[in-house]
């Protein structure tokens, strides 16, 4: 017989305590930070603060409106660049797991989702907001957004950060999809283009709509690239050549401002921003659940 | 005599064919977009090396007043607030794992808690920076009033308690998944000796999965030394550097990410833009070398 087995199993049971002390102690700042964020929040938000502008310094009232558009604008324009390109690399990807060119592109997924958000911003600002012209001789190519702050510039930084993700989603859903559905598909004589778009994304879809959910969830509050890209604007604006105001941006902007009115406005942001991510999130999840169920 | 069906089949396999191209096009744009980062971070950093030269990297001063620039603040700021943070979600980031992949690996309350912690991922870092100055700097102001440091509040050491928390998911959730998948049967074999479940722990699933919990804190790190906008409206921005490391580690400071955030649009001249520029280009490198170390051990691990 061990004679210290009583000394032993107490010290087992200190590190278990431990462990399930420090493991449940983390989620105390986020219930903290949610719960102030609601807090100071939800009182600013009525009708009037979702369809106004801000108000200028010194007067009562104003709203976030133009943010609410600039981001919608922005994630869509990034979406439709995104989304398209993402699943087909992410098709790829899993169709074609031997070679070369999946093993590069699959490195540059790897790095892009490593990449900093504020060297996303440089590089892009470098590639649609500084004027350039490109002298081929005989044709001068010039940057179409050049020589402004625009949204357009802002959507593809943000395109930029949610492809790596929607790749990924895809190709995880596709991998697990099985082998038999393709073959079936093909033996009865279907070109492959058709067993991709009739059959295999069918089959994978709720699986690469809930990595599509999760990459909007992720860059709907992605600030650093925008700052010098869309970089914002005080006024409603539909112009995508133009700078564009968005949630977070307005965040930042009036978050580091002296005035407590502004301050205000920046809960009442905040509030609305957590909201679209939460229930993005949770979506997400309810999805996912389901997908493991049907598989 | 036209034969439609043959026609039609014919165009399908024209079809089929294009389709593979744009397939390929698609994720060579990945390639595209990699290569096309590097080439304007490092052609746009140009003026700055030339005029700097590697010194930059040590210089101790940077004042674009009078055209003096030197990275050694950013570097230390960088470093500092990184690793400090790393400090601090260390016992975290193993307690989750250990708990969520060995204790309590089924359940309502796993699911919750696993929940809980996608959440801090999913919370933006804007909120973090937001709810960090107007909460947690007056908090920090106090305490150093009374441990005896300048009562700045923002600074290196509120950065770092806010990053800890944010960085923790991105090593937990890979943790999580690594222990789940230690074996059964080594488990099993330690228990038959008679071991505790804490020495389980200690010496058959710990070793098993240290290269992988290594790549997580790995890819926690890369998170931390990239992360912007919460670092930036906590870190009180300023480029001058202290000489005690007390004062650094409490007063304000800067990190790369931060400076860019906040001189970038003032950058007026072509050497002050071409060496936040240059920042950028170390941060580039230095979080894709982690990040690429981290997923080759992970690749290597659930391979074996």
């Amino acid at each position: 017989m061990e004679p210290r087995i009583g000394l032993r199993n107490t010290k087992s049971n200190i590190f278990k305590g431990v462990i399930v002390f420090f493991a449940f102690v983390i989620t105390l700042p986020l219930i903290i930070v949610l719960l102030y964020i609601i807090k100071q929040g939800v009182t600013q938000v009525n009708w009037h603060f979702l369809t106004h502008v801000p108000a200028p310094v010194g007067e009562t009232g104003g709203g976030i409106a133009n943010a609410l558009v600039g981001s919608i604008i922005i994630i869509a324009m990034s979406s439709i660049v995104a989304i398209p390109i993402g699943m087909l690399a992410g098709i790829y990807l899993s169709e074609n797991p031997g070679t070369k060119l999946a093993y590069y592109s699959g490195l540059c997924v790897d790095i892009l989702q490593g990449v900093p958000s504020i060297v996303v911003g440089i590089v892009v600002y470098f590639w649609v907001v500084k004027p350039w012209v490109i002298d081929l001789g005989v044709v001068h190519i010039k940057n179409p957004f050049g020589g402004s702050f625009s949204a357009v510039s802002g959507s593809i930084a943000l395109a930029i950060m949610m492809m790596p993700i929607v790749i990924r989603s895809t190709e995880q859903t596709l991998r697990l999809l099985p082998p038999s559905l393709k073959e079936a598909a093909l033996s009865l004589g279907v070109p492959y283009h058709r067993v991709i778009i009739k059959v295999i994304i069918p089959c994978g879809f709720s699986g690469i709509l809930s990595g599509i959910m999760l990459s909007i969830a992720r860059i709907i509050g992605e600030t650093a690239p925008l700052l010098f890209t869309a970089f914002g604007s005080p006024f409603l604006s539909y112009a995508i050549g133009k700078p564009m105001e968005s949630l977070p941006h307005l965040i930042y902007t009036y978050a580091t401002s002296p005035y407590d009115d502004w301050h205000n406005l920046a809960w009442g942001a905040s509030f609305i921003l957590l909201m679209f991510v939460l229930i993005l999130n949770i979506v997400t999840k309810v999805i996912t659940r389901k997908w493991k169920i049907q598989l | 005599m036209k034969n439609k069906r043959l026609d039609l089949s014919y165009a399908q396999m024209k079809w089929e064919a294009v389709f593979r191209v744009i397939l390929r096009i698609m994720s060579a744009i990945l390639i595209v977009i990699i290569i096309g980062v590097l080439i304007t971070l490092i052609v746009e950093s140009i003026p700055s090396i030339k005029s700097l030269g590697i010194g930059f990297l040590w210089g101790k001063t940077w004042d674009p007043v009078s055209d003096v620039y030197g990275a050694y603040p950013f570097l230390v700021g960088t470093l500092l607030t990184s690793f400090t943070a790393l400090i601090l979600s260390v016992p975290f980031i193993f307690a989750i794992a250990i708990y969520l992949g060995e204790y309590n690996p089924k359940g309502w309350l796993s699911e919750l808690l696993k929940n809980a912690i996608e959440l801090i991922a999913a919370v933006p870092s804007i909120i973090y920076g937001f709810w960090g100055l107007f909460v947690l700097v007056p908090v920090i102001r106090t305490f150093e009033a009374k441990i005896g440091v300048a009562p700045y509040g923002v600074g290196v050491f509120a950065s770092s308690l806010v990053l800890a928390v944010m960085i923790i998911p991105y090593g937990a959730s890979l943790g999580i998944t690594l222990i789940r998948m230690v074996p059964s049967p080594l488990k099993e074999g330690a228990y038959a000796l008679g071991a505790t479940r804490f020495e389980v722990i200690r010496s058959v699933i710990l070793p098993y999965t240290r290269s992988g919990l290594f790549a997580g804190i790995l890819l926690s790190l890369g998170r931390a030394l990239g992360e912007t906008m919460a670092v930036t409206m906590l870190i009180g921005n300023t480029s001058a550097i202290a000489s005690k490391f007390k004062d650094v580690f409490f007063g304000p400071g800067n990190t790369m990410a931060s400076v860019i955030a906040n001189e970038f649009t003032e950058a007026d001249h072509t050497v002050y833009l071409s060496a936040l520029i240059e920042l950028g280009l170390v941060l580039f490198f230095v979080t894709v070398v982690i990040n690429l170390i981290g997923k080759r051990i992970i690749t290597k691990f659930t391979n074996n």
